[in-house]
């Protein structure tokens, strides 16, 4: 089959860095090829070279047999290339409508309200979608923001569609749906490049499987060829995994108690409402949601970055919602976003300054008020061979780290003050294997030593493999708790779309 | 009595309602413009110089958009082609206008022109109380009237307008339906300029009709305050400008009348009100009922890593 898209050789720097070094892969019409990699492997430069964002060094691209050169987006969308970016490009403070309009082509300048809303409708209802074409789009759920991307897509007739972890912000159930309609479109003869790092649904919807590391695209293998063990170990390469074993030795004491939360956003709406939630000592408590119903203010609340409006913290006996004291008795890790910066480190300093940003006034690392470097290089030895840091040479800055290695950093850090309670949230998002390993290793191991563990994640087989209960959050409110070993997929599914269940 | 105060108010508010639309304009593709003052005094000294050699206030008006509209382009250069300060910038704007206006304005002082006539509109003009205030007037305060209607339809009801709003929101969204943002930004910002040029002719062609150095005395920086206090819409600048131009109306009135407060502190008045409405509107702002332009303030740059 003649293929629809061919790439070449393809790399792109930016001053630096080589954010792809050498990719090729192709297209066929009606495939779905999905792009497997960690963050940073270049899955998101590569997308943006296709679409025209960036320009590569060299390399080339052929659309249906010519050579393309894309120096727009609008290039590669007159060409029938769309993209669903991870960050939606969508405008939160217009309608649905207004959102949809802008996207399509030859749109006179005084347009008939009227005659596009039944074209849009029209595309809508093929797909038995629930969309309000008047609702302003910042009031509508993540999931619903994405069917806006790709009816933007559709009604631009794209050919090949880019859909970049589209996955992330939708329950199961969603999955499944989002799934059929693709399938729908594949149907129709269209391409589809999925990004993906959930196993599962690789293994569901791929056609082919082309396998990013490090800027490379080190594998392509059909259908048949490829399995979990087998793409997983393409995408570790080299790398070691690390064995961990879980026993259950959850005690009834309970470290933190969260009493009736509240948190407002922006905009004065809640995005923690009335949340309530106990967690004991040496335990590893998941917390299951949809992104975007209030994990992220969780998270933010309880190592202090959020300001809390009602409610209560308590440890033990003692009130913590106002105290000093809950640094050092709650530690939080985060994910490590693509762009790498907003996250717990200062990408501009080296392993060492990082590695001491909770402790620099501890005298360990000062001699009145200078710092004392040798403490603080030997501070970082220690982390960097205990954690099994790749650093790079001494001195340089964090950001050019791995992913997994700035998260190394991070945990190295954050557990150095033996904090009672972790905070993780999408501890593992965007990491090769081995690293999400390898930080499911120092939670469990954690877990044994007495640490509790508050796990908020979006992978569900994450949370069932390391979970002992389950909570779901639904709109900012507890929803219930869900036990790993009885409940099913599906039942978690219904209640991060908001169903209510007994407590077990 | 009432019909004499609200004359004045729409004749005071006037200028302020020119360089409020133009900022708004400018402010909704993304671009902070803090050289309104400065560009107000140059379209003064650009529409008295223009009036004063051509003998025509029409030719005087063209002439205050045009050189505004160059003058604007210096700051759509720096902040939308090499992605500068926005702040920066602006400031600079202002002080180049004030300082370049004294320089070629020396010869202007004391110099006088016809000014703009009133053109009473048929019929409307003998309504009871509204009649003299909005329909009395001359054709700059007409003019602005229909550029609230166009600026609002502009907005709202064009793919343009629809598009502007989009690159002021979210630039690199705009980019990706293929709409160029740093041509749409260009033109928000000169063409803004432009009519933040024609609000400091009103001043030197309408309210006095001569060239005083700077003679807009603040009001840039009142319309800066207003696009604000309007929520980046056209009517609710109508509004703040004409409640500008009434407590300045009033003011003024007071002076006339003969009291004991202080000249000083009348004059103040609009200028407290304007620190006022700050207040306020910025209360509310963060209470969430945010109207400003998520772009706003923010160079684009498309291979930026963000």
């Amino acid at each position: 089959m003649p293929e629809l898209l061919q790439i070449q050789n393809i790399r792109k720097t930016f001053p630096g860095v080589v954010a792809l070094d050498d990719v090729s892969f192709t297209v066929a019409p009606g495939e779905i090829h999905t792009l497997l990699g960690e963050n940073g492997a270049g899955k998101s430069t590569l997308m943006n070279v296709l679409t025209g964002l960036y320009h590569p060094d060299s390399g080339h691209m052929q659309l249906a047999g010519e050579p393309v050169h894309f120096t727009s987006p609008r290039d590669s969308l007159s060409r029938g290339i769309g993209m669903v970016h991870q960050h939606f490009m969508l405008v939160p403070a217009h309608s649905v409508f207004e959102n949809i309009l802008l996207a399509l082509e030859r749109v006179p300048q005084f347009y008939n309200r009227k005659h596009y809303q039944q074209k849009m409708q029209k595309l809508i209802d093929t797909f038995e979608l629930d969309l309000d074409l008047d609702a302003d789009v910042w009031k509508l759920s993540i999931g619903a923001q994405q069917w806006i991307e790709l009816i933007k897509l559709l009604l631009r007739d794209c050919r090949l569609l880019i859909l970049d972890e589209p996955t992330a912000v939708l329950t199961p159930q969603e999955t499944d749906r989002l799934f059929k309609v693709l399938r729908l479109l594949q149907q129709q003869g269209k391409s589809i490049i999925f990004i993906s790092h959930k196993m599962r649904e690789v293994m569901e919807i791929s056609d082919r499987v082309t396998i990013l590391k490090k800027g490379s695209s080190i594998a392509t293998l059909k259908r048949a060829e490829f399995n979990a063990d087998i793409l997983a170990r393409l995408m570790i390469g080299q790398d070691r995994i690390p064995e961990w074993q879980k026993n259950l030795q959850m005690s009834e004491k309970v470290v933190l108690d969260i009493r009736n939360l509240s948190v407002r956003n922006d905009r004065g709406l809640a995005d923690l409402d009335d949340f309530s939630l106990q967690l004991k000592e040496g335990e590893i408590l998941g917390i299951a949601g949809v992104a975007g119903n209030g994990q992220k203010a969780l998270a933010e609340a309880l190592t202090g970055l959020k300001e809390i409006n009602k409610g209560k913290i308590f440890a033990g006996d003692m009130d913590m919602t106002h105290s000093t004291a809950r640094a050092s008795y709650i530690s939080g890790i985060a994910h490590i976003p693509e762009d790498r910066k907003s996250i717990g480190i200062a990408p501009d300093l080296d392993v060492a300054d990082n590695l001491i940003m909770k402790s620099f006034k501890n005298t360990l690392f000062r001699r009145g008020v200078f710092q004392n470097r040798r403490a603080i290089r030997r501070n970082a030895e220690e982390k960097v061979s205990r954690f099994a840091i790749k650093a790079g040479p001494e001195g340089s800055p964090v950001r050019y780290l791995s992913g997994g290695n700035i998260q190394k950093v991070i945990i190295a850090r954050e557990l150095s003050e033996q904090p009672r309670v972790l905070v993780a949230l999408y501890p593992t998002r965007g990491l090769d294997i081995g690293s999400a390993e390898y930080i499911h290793k120092v939670i469990v191991d954690g877990a044994g030593r007495g640490m509790s563990t508050i796990l908020i994640a979006e992978d569900l087989d994450e949370l069932l493999k390391l979970s002992d209960r389950i909570a779901v959050m639904f709109r900012g409110r507890l929803i219930g708790y869900a036990d790993p070993r009885q409940t099913s997929r599906e039942e978690i599914g219904l209640m991060m779309s908001g169903e209510q269940r007994e407590q077990p | 009595m009432v019909e004499i105060l609200l004359d004045a108010t729409v004749r005071a508010g006037t200028p302020i309602l020119f360089a409020t639309l133009g900022a708004i304009l400018n402010e909704r593709a993304g671009i902070i413009n803090l050289g309104i003052e400065g560009l107000m005094l140059i379209g003064a000294l650009a529409g008295f110089a223009g009036t004063f050699y051509s003998g025509s206030p029409l030719i005087g008006i063209l002439a205050a958009f045009a050189v505004t509209f160059v003058a604007g382009s210096i700051h759509a250069l720096i902040t939308v082609q090499l992605r500068g300060n926005q702040i920066v910038s602006g400031l600079a704007l202002t002080m180049f206008g004030i300082g370049v206006t004294a320089l070629f304005g020396r010869g202007m002082v004391g110099l006088t022109i016809g000014g703009l006539e009133r053109l009473p509109l048929p019929g409307l003009s003998q309504l009871p109380i509204i009649g003299r205030p909005f329909f009395q007037q001359d054709l700059l305060i007409y003019t602005s009237f229909v550029l609230v209607f166009l600026l609002w339809f502009f907005l709202y009801r064009t793919r343009t307008g629809l598009a502007l709003r989009t690159v002021g929101e979210n630039p690199a969204a705009a980019d990706t339906c293929g709409i160029s943002v740093s041509l749409y930004r260009f033109f928000a910002v000169t063409t803004g300029a432009g009519l933040v040029g024609i609000g400091g002719a009103y001043l030197s062609l309408a309210m006095t009709p001569m060239w005083i150095e700077n003679m807009s005395a603040g009001r840039g920086w009142v319309a800066v305050a207003l696009v604000i206090f309007s929520g980046w819409s056209s009517g609710k600048a109508m509004f703040g400008a004409y409640l500008f131009g009434g407590i300045t109306a009033m003011q003024l009135r007071f002076q006339a009348i003969g009291t004991d407060i202080s000249t000083h502190v009348l004059q103040m008045l609009p200028y407290v009100f304007t620190i006022l409405v700050l207040v306020v509107s910025t209360i509310r702002l963060q209470k969430g009922s945010s109207q400003q332009p998520q772009g706003l303030g923010l160079p684009y740059d498309r291979e930026d890593r963000k």
